[in-house]
């Protein structure tokens, strides 16, 4: 479970987060939507603990563990994919024999070729790299999982197919996710719940149906149709 | 090269440099010069002297930079006799310009723990030497009349302008003024003289370069130059511990090297190109020693990359973690890259020069300095390279847990490890120069030939010591290249620095 109440965070005197309150409830997915600089970043430094609010609480249970993947994978380039993978539990104490089976069994669910565990991030395709990456923040098995535009350095295709993988694998996991994208198709695809932030501040909170349908700025409404396929394109898909 | 080997390289390397020199059983005399030609002849004599006598074994210090050097060493006991001069002893060691006689000065010695042997007979004063063209064209003979000619130039060596016996004294005692006064190194005077560069130099009246070159000494009219009788300067326990040695010395050179026999001795080496121990031995009436020049250079080979070594090892085992802790704190690494640097604007041989009150002479206070001079590209590499790492991956660390000496070991040096051992490879190649100073205080290596070919105004010899430290620079400079295929991580060496 996470929670925000009233949260406001400044950076050099800019204010990244302006009294924030939500709620992400235990194995639900939720899902960040707005554009750069909106602040849907700072909130999952926030919940990592990496920056304090100056203003407000926030509350992570459990607090511990936490499973972080961003754009890229943000993988060591020094260390294979293997290693890379079980940096957490080799920090945490693990037999080579633990670290092995557990390896072995999330390269089957993050859809990861063996092959590549021996491989240096350098040598993989962006959409290898973010699986990898996935595949790290599983390895400690922790109950809450955030992913930080996790599809937003892929090319069209290899995005597609990341994106159906990732909703099968977290509705399978049953974690608690919070997902951080600018992208509304994306929203629209991962989220039960999404939070629409613009410079700092919440919009709106809801299902995609009710920010579609009950906009609560005529803001929310420019936003999602900014996005959205013009409809002559439509018919030919 | 696997990581194994590399740690078994260091280690032997690191014991040679320990070992140092091969001694024999008996107990050793320390043996000192300064770095001119008779200083090194009459102590080349002097240990041979020890040698022979067979009650102790002779290690050489010869070539040390200057009374000041010597004077430090002897006091402290890293060299136990010298050949020293009895105006130099008077003026720069006494402080009293009026002690003269060879009796005076002994008593004067006896509460430092010193002593000084009977005279050796030659006398090795000052005097001012012009070409003898010059000096009929000018129509001078004494330093008074210097006095007509103030549009002369001179070179004169470090120690005569500054020495109140020198220059300073000599130029109050006579009224002298001069157009132009540079500081030379002695062995460059006389080339410059020669070439008619100067008018006028500091010569010593036993210089075998007084032979080849048609020059007129001036007289000293005025009887400013003290005397300078050569006498052995020594600890009062070498004759107390070493007796048979020290009746040796007075019964062989007591009164038996006068000045025209110093100045031959000095013109075999200067001018015939005889080593010091040679013309010893002739001296002595023995055969050379057979000492190869080839196992001379594979002990000063040994004896420089030793210092190296073991300089390097120490400045990284103290600037790495120096850097570490920079890394961590900005005011720090600002305080600390302002000291190293500092530490690098210090002349080489200054900062030699202040390791010798606190350390002595020899290898320790050279590994010293060297060390210190070792710091600046490691430590600013260090720093740099750990502050240049993607904030993205420091903070994804964090994340993942890992933590102190985890974060340090596996994610940061590595990342960072490209950049640290460019510094690590810069500090190598450096040193290797900066060690060739290292003989100046008696830390041996190649500047032992390169101080001795300094001595004579020899090239050939300054080059047989300069010629293998560039060898030895471009030989690090390789082996770090292969260090950098072992130590830096694979995936890192393909990628490009961004």
């Amino acid at each position: 479970m996470i929670a925000l109440r009233h949260v406001s965070k400044t950076f050099e005197g800019r204010r990244a987060l302006d009294d924030v309150s939500l709620r992400v409830a235990t194995g639900t997915t939720h899902v960040l939507l707005g554009s750069t600089g909106s602040g849907k970043s700072t909130i999952l430094k926030l919940v990592l603990g990496l920056v304090r609010p100056d203003a407000g609480e926030v509350h992570v249970e459990p607090a511990a563990r936490i499973g972080y993947v961003v754009q890229d994978g943000a993988l060591f380039p020094h260390l294979t994919v293997a290693r890379n993978a079980t940096l957490p539990a080799r920090a945490a104490g693990w037999s080579a024999d633990a670290q092995a089976s557990r390896l072995d069994a999330l390269t089957k669910v993050v859809a990861l070729e063996p092959a590549l565990l021996d491989r240096f991030p350098h040598q993989l395709s962006s959409g290898q790299r973010q699986r990898a990456g996935l595949l790290r923040a599983l390895i400690l098995d922790p109950p809450l999982l955030l992913l930080d535009e996790p599809l937003g350095s892929l090319d069209p295709i290899a995005r597609a197919e990341l994106q159906e993988h990732l909703v099968a694998v977290i509705g399978e996991l049953g974690k608690t996710v919070v997902v951080v994208t600018h992208d509304v198709r994306e929203a629209f695809v991962f989220g039960a719940t999404i939070t629409l932030l613009n410079r700092g501040r919440v919009v709106q909170q809801g299902t995609f149906e009710e920010l579609a349908r009950r906009p609560a700025e005529p803001f929310v409404a420019e936003f999602l149709r900014a996005q959205a396929p013009p409809p002559a394109m439509t018919q030919y898909l | 090269m696997s990581r194994r080997s590399v740690v078994a390289i260091v280690g032997v390397l690191l014991a040679v440099s320990a070992c140092g020199e091969w001694r024999p059983d008996l107990p050793i005399i320390r043996v000192g010069s300064k770095s001119f030609t008779e200083s090194y002849i009459v102590a080349e004599i002097v240990a041979q002297i020890i040698d022979e006598t067979g009650e102790a074994h002779a290690e050489r210090r010869l070539g040390l930079g200057g009374t000041g050097i010597l004077y430090t060493a002897l006091a402290a006991g890293d060299i136990d006799v010298y050949p020293e001069y009895t105006g130099t002893i008077g003026q720069a060691i006494l402080k009293d310009p009026s002690a003269t006689s060879v009796e005076v000065l002994r008593d004067r010695l006896k509460p430092l723990g010193l002593t000084l042997g009977t005279a050796l007979g030659f006398d090795n004063t000052y005097a001012l030497a012009l070409r003898r063209d010059r000096a009929q064209h000018l129509a001078v003979r004494t330093i008074s009349d210097l006095a007509r000619h103030p549009a002369l130039t001179a070179a004169f060596d470090p120690g005569f302008l500054e020495r109140e016996d020198g220059w300073p004294g000599l130029r109050r005692h006579y009224g002298l003024r001069l157009a132009d006064v540079r500081i030379m190194e002695h062995a460059l005077t006389y080339a410059a003289l020669a070439s008619g560069r100067v008018d006028l130099i500091d010569v010593f009246s036993t210089d075998g370069q007084l032979e080849r070159l048609d020059l007129t000494l001036l007289v000293d009219d005025r009887r400013f130059f003290p005397d300078y009788k050569a006498v052995l300067l020594a600890r009062q326990s070498m004759p107390a511990r070493h007796p048979r040695t020290w009746a040796a010395l007075e019964q062989r050179l007591a009164g038996r090297l006068d000045t025209a026999a110093m100045s031959r001795l000095n013109a075999l080496v200067d001018l015939e190109r005889r080593s010091f121990a040679d013309v010893a031995a002739a001296f002595l009436q023995r055969a050379g020693p057979a000492r190869g020049a080839d196992r001379q250079l594979v002990r000063l080979t040994l004896e420089h990359l030793g210092l190296v070594t073991v300089a390097l090892t120490v400045a990284v085992l103290v600037g790495l973690p120096l850097g570490i802790l920079a890394a961590r704190r900005r005011r720090l690494a600002q305080l600390e890259l302002m000291g190293v640097s500092v530490l690098q604007t210090i002349p080489g041989l200054a900062l030699l020069a202040f390791m010798i009150p606190l350390f002595g002479i020899g290898k320790l206070p050279a590994l010293v300095a060297l060390s210190l001079y070792a710091l600046l590209p490691i430590v600013r590499n260090t720093v740099a390279g750990l502050g240049s790492l993607d904030p993205r991956l420091l903070e994804m660390t964090a994340v993942l847990g890992i933590q102190g000496w985890r974060r340090l070991a596996w994610i940061e040096l590595p990342m960072a490890s490209i950049t640290i051992l460019a510094g690590i490879k810069t500090s190598a190649v450096l040193t290797v120069g900066t060690a060739t100073l290292a003989a100046f205080i008696g830390g041996g290596g190649y500047g032992t030939l390169i101080v001795t070919g300094l001595a004579l105004n020899d090239v050939a010899t300054i080059l047989a010591g300069a010629i293998p430290s560039a060898l030895m620079a471009l030989a690090i400079h390789g082996a770090f290249e292969a260090l950098d295929r072992v130590l830096v991580p694979r995936a890192l060496r393909r990628l490009p620095l961004d």
